[in-house]
């Protein structure tokens, strides 16, 4: 041990980002602090991601507001203690209302020296770091190019540093467990977790249970962990390395039931509840990709809803059979990332042509071609948009936040059910595996998404035969044609990816007929927007000169962005688009009231481009490919500056990339 | 809440079934539009005609396709249908028939949208046995991009792609059908009105996914590729019919047989040289498919020696039966209930 804290020292968290409040008092040596942001990072197999997992629930049960961050690399397990190999686990959570995961750690614990060595550069000086001591040995420190042992040569005087023994503290608490070494330093996750509860006056229940649950058919598994959780618990209780702990008070949140939700976990229960509120049965064709994968796990577990899902033989097997289903009348639905989207164009063309309903989630991760799997990133918008050959327009929505994905699923189907289209819902990784409170919403305030299937012949041939049924007399008002599903009687008819004659759907390479139906579809996606509520405006002050225009997952670091602008004594308006086409009908009025108009976007100004394009505003771009979120403070800094620089449009600058 | 099954209402709603049907009920009134001469009408009408036989109502059946000329077949069908896209139409099939069991789901398709753009969804579909019958009209040329070699076409295939002869070795379909596993596989000749009919009937009433594998002539650009077997002074040479419980006994006057060979395989013998003990009695329910297998690889490129008829059916788990079962006990375990599960374990209520 290495250093202790004496009570009354800075605080680690508290004032710097989304704040709304001052510190609390200090009493005794327990210090109350409106934030904190801890990262949690070791190798790989040191189970961080399932120790923060554990931290978020008793954090969101405790009533903090929350926001995560999981940062894991593609290798399952790449080779123990490298840099290659670290995986982290980032949570922010506060008494107040707060939108991003945080731009910094406040708390770092680190298990291994790969994992100092690839997140100290994130730990803004002054901050708490905990490091398991047991893993820097010589030979751990010479894999990463250490060649003094940094917790002892002083290179970390900068910081709080207090080196503790994880590995063996774990293991000398389990040691009348009959467990062997390696196993009972497997637990040193559960040890670590016990102190940091103990730290940050977290619930430990739930994780008792949780470990009981888990290992069920393990029970001395199950006990070795409770035990080393409690053993760290007790050890920050007792110790002297740790002379205070900390209070965040629950944030006040509007009444109801609250859980802890991740966007992935959100996107499917939104589809089982698209299926439950339309009354289809739901059929989910997809093949494993990262980050989408999750969704199949999840919604091969409600089978109970009339859920089937299909593993298939690639992505293109994928869509085909839940474009098949489509057509037998279920909810068809893929889900995948980049890679897949781009293996399901064709598909996808056949869908718009033969006008049925059909969900394409794109869980966005780093491209292009196998990029960064296990990164985020907003680089498919244009391929959502384009990538298809022909003129093929397909409706796209974007989720906001984790919680978000449920109402931006139910949405998507929405639109796919009543205009009989494919449509694409761009989720993106941060979004996947992020986590925050979510209120459950009530069953019944769901939309009504019931759908009517035609069953009797709808008109009359050319040569004024009646009874006929024509497949492609579209409604008026949506243009969506009718649904007639196999098995009814009278109704057979062919639908495929030939050009169709209107009305009767025969095939046609009529010139006319051909440019009269390329513009027909056009206009039924063109026409959502009539569907759709006015855009959302956020500007408290009424007098912002500036918009920042977003969509996706980068509302929380924009709106958290926009909150410091506006301590700041600034004016800015916030507006984030859930409908990406068509866009909404209003948007090019509102954008045209501002001076100046800013994108932020995880990709090179795909967006922008589209904007710019659409309504001729000189849209200004900012972006980053990073894999990662934006940080709140730097997009606040660029924000600043744009309002700063005053009202007239300085040329068309752009930062970071074209437009 | 929405209604319990929309679909069986809207089917419901559709009226009464009828399946005393005709041939002709068969037809749409779109017109044919394959090239004059071309093998796919006389299969055309041999389906047409014997559909009527398995008392499926019209709307309950579905006909999928991919893309090339075997798959305008939808359009000419007044059924359900999908012309699709090149090489997917059994996976776009294996989701209809997956999700609503109730239906009869075909598929049509040829040597190139089965065999190369779609091969992969082929194989994996018969080793489901989604229940799903293939017809795979092969005429061993593309014909729709106006001939170009094919999965099937022999070596030394000349055409416009291949001035110097292809260098590809084909597939044999029954070969690759078997080795996914098919739990039913057949051939028919286009133009063998009685044994096409009689192979699709056994497929039809298969449960599980049936391959027939079926010649056809192009006319315009492979013409004649398969005279050597519908040649009457030379068909009964080279033809093998395949009868269930029957001696493999073929050629003129029935002078050619299959035997065992020493290798576990089969090899061709002549009758009066051989116990008739030794010759194998067809038996298309064997469980191994290296029986069936071994059938498949007694033909030769240039067609010598091809097994006609039903090479093996055997009854094994329908994909979407088991679905459709893991579906309902599930659904037992836990009843569906969207509140508790947008609910989970871990709530708090905030007041």
């Amino acid at each position: 041990m290495t250093g202790t804290i004496p009570a009354g020292t800075p605080a680690p968290g508290g004032v710097n980002d989304e704040v709304s409040s001052a510190p609390g008092g200090l009493v005794k040596d327990v210090v109350a602090l409106d934030r904190v942001v801890i990262r949690l990072a070791g190798d790989s197999g040191d189970g961080m991601q399932l120790t923060g997992n554990r931290f978020t629930s008793e954090t969101a049960s405790f009533g903090n507001d929350l926001s995560t961050l999981p940062n894991f690399p593609a290798e399952i397990r790449a080779p123990t203690g490298t840099l290659p190999g670290v995986s982290s686990f980032q949570l922010h959570f506060a008494d107040h209302d707060i939108m991003t995961p945080g731009d910094a750690p406040d708390v770092l614990v680190v298990m291994n020296p790969a994992a100092l060595k690839a997140n100290l550069v994130d730990l803004p000086g002054g901050g708490l770091l905990i490091a398991d001591s047991d893993e820097f040995t010589p030979r751990n420190l010479a894999k990463v190019g250490y060649a003094t042992n940094p917790l002892e040569d002083g290179s970390l005087e900068g910081w709080q540093l207090v080196a503790v023994p994880l590995t063996s503290m774990t293991t000398d608490a389990l040691s009348g467990s009959g467990l062997g070494k390696k196993e009972a330093e497997r637990s040193k996750n559960m040890f670590t977790l016990g102190l940091l509860s103990w730290m940050y006056h977290r619930p430990t229940e739930g994780t008792v249970r949780f470990l009981e649950r888990q290992f069920r058919k393990k029970p001395e598994i199950a006990a070795a962990n409770i035990a080393a959780f409690r053993a760290g618990f007790n050890y920050g209780e007792t110790t002297e390395a740790f002379a205070v702990s900390y209070e965040i008070k629950p944030a006040p949140m509007a009444p109801g039931r609250y859980r802890n939700i991740s966007g992935n976990q959100a996107l499917s229960y939104g589809l089982v509840a698209a299926g439950q509120r339309s009354g289809l049965p739901v059929f989910l064709g997809a093949y494993p990709i990262t980050p989408a994968s999750d969704i199949l796990h999840e919604l091969s577990k409600h089978k109970s809803f009339g859920v089937r899902t299909f593993q298939a033989e690639d992505e293109i097997a994928g869509i085909g059979a839940a474009l098949g289903a489509s057509f037998g009348g279920a909810l068809g639905i893929t889900t995948t990332s980049g890679p897949g989207v781009a293996l399901k164009a064709e598909t996808i063309g056949l869908a718009v042509m033969t006008e049925l309903p059909l969900v394409i989630v794109d869980v966005q991760r780093g491209g292009p071609s196998t990029g960064l799997p296990t990164k985020t990133e907003q680089s498919d918008l244009l391929q959502a948009m384009f990538g298809r050959n022909g003129e093929a327009p397909v409706p796209v929505v974007a989720p906001r936040s984790p919680g978000d994905c449920f109402d931006a699923a139910i949405e998507a189907a929405r639109i796919a059910l009543t205009y009989r289209t494919p449509v694409i819902l761009l989720s993106d990784g941060y979004l996947a595996n992020g986590a925050e409170p979510w209120a459950i919403p009530d069953v019944d305030s769901l939309p009504d998404l019931r759908v009517e299937f035609t069953t009797e012949p709808n008109g009359s041939a050319e040569d004024g035969t009646e009874g006929q049924f024509l497949p492609y007399l579209r409604d008026p008002e949506t243009l969506a044609r009718p649904w007639a599903v196999p098995g009814t009687a009278g109704l057979q008819h062919r639908i495929g990816g030939l050009e169709k004659a209107d009305k009767t759907g025969n095939i046609s390479y009529d010139a006319a007929n051909h440019d009269f139906m390329v513009r027909t579809r056009q206009a039924k996606i063109d026409g959502i927007a009539a569907s759709l509520p006015a855009t959302e405006v956020d500007d408290p002050n009424g007098d912002a000169r500036v918009a920042v225009i977003g969509w996706g997952s980068t509302y929380g670091p924009i709106g958290a962005a926009c909150r410091r602008i506006r301590r700041s004594g600034r004016s800015i308006a916030q507006v984030h688009l859930r409908h990406l086409n068509p866009l909404p009908a209003d948007l090019g009025e509102i954008l045209a009231r501002y001076d100046r108009v800013v994108c932020p976007e995880m990709n090179l100004g795909q967006m922008a481009m589209l904007l710019r394009a659409k309504y001729l505003i000189d849209v200004e771009s900012h972006t980053q490919v990073r894999g990662l979120p934006f940080r709140a403070a730097e997009l606040a800094a660029v924000l600043q500056d744009v309002i700063d620089a005053g009202a007239a449009p300085a040329g068309a600058a752009t930062t970071g990339g074209h437009a | 809440m929405p209604a319990a099954d929309p679909i069986a209402a809207a089917v419901a709603a559709g009226g009464d079934k009828q399946t005393a049907l005709k041939a002709k009920d068969f037809k749409t009134d779109q017109e044919v539009r394959w090239c004059p001469g071309c093998g796919d009408y006389v299969i055309l009408n041999a389906v047409q005609s014997f559909l009527p036989s398995l008392g499926i109502a019209r709307e309950d059946m579905v006909i999928v396709s991919g893309i090339g000329c075997s798959s305008r077949f939808p359009y000419y069908m007044n059924t359900y249908g999908m012309h699709s896209i090149h090489g997917r139409a059994p996976a776009i099939a294996t989701g209809l028939a997956a999700s609503r069991p109730d239906l009869s789901v075909w598929v049509v398709t040829g040597d190139g949208d089965a065999l190369s753009i779609g091969g992969n969804h082929l194989i994996h579909t018969l080793r489901r046995n989604v229940n799903l019958t293939i017809l795979l009209f092969n005429n061993r040329i593309y014909g729709l991009t106006k001939g170009q070699y094919s999965p099937t076409s022999e070596i030394g295939k000349v055409t416009k792609s291949t001035p110097m002869g292809s260098l590809d070795h084909p597939f044999n379909p029954i070969s690759l059908a078997l080795g996914a596993d098919a739990t039913f596989v057949g051939r028919a000749m286009d133009s063998d009105r009685k044994g096409l009919t009689e192979v699709l009937r056994q497929a039809a009433e298969h449960q599980g996914t049936s391959l027939v594998e079926i010649y056809q002539n192009c006319n315009i650009f492979n013409d004649g590729a398969f005279d050597l077997l519908k040649d009457p002074a030379t068909g009964a040479q080279w033809s093998i019919p395949l009868v269930h419980g029957q001696p493999l006994v073929f050629g003129p006057d029935g002078g050619a047989c299959v035997v065992r060979d020493e290798f576990g395989g089969l090899r061709i013998a002549e009758t009066n040289q051989v116990d008739a003990a030794q010759i194998v009695v067809h038996d298309a329910h064997r469980e191994d498919p290296s029986y069936a297998f071994a059938l498949s690889r007694l033909s030769h490129q240039d067609l010598r020696y091809t097994p006609m008829g039903v090479f093996r059916s055997v009854q094994k788990p329908v994909y979407e039966r088991m679905m459709a079962d893991q579906l309902e006990d599930a659904r037992a375990e836990q009843p569906a209930d969207l509140g508790a599960l947008l609910s989970g374990n871990d709530n708090w209520v905030v007041a």
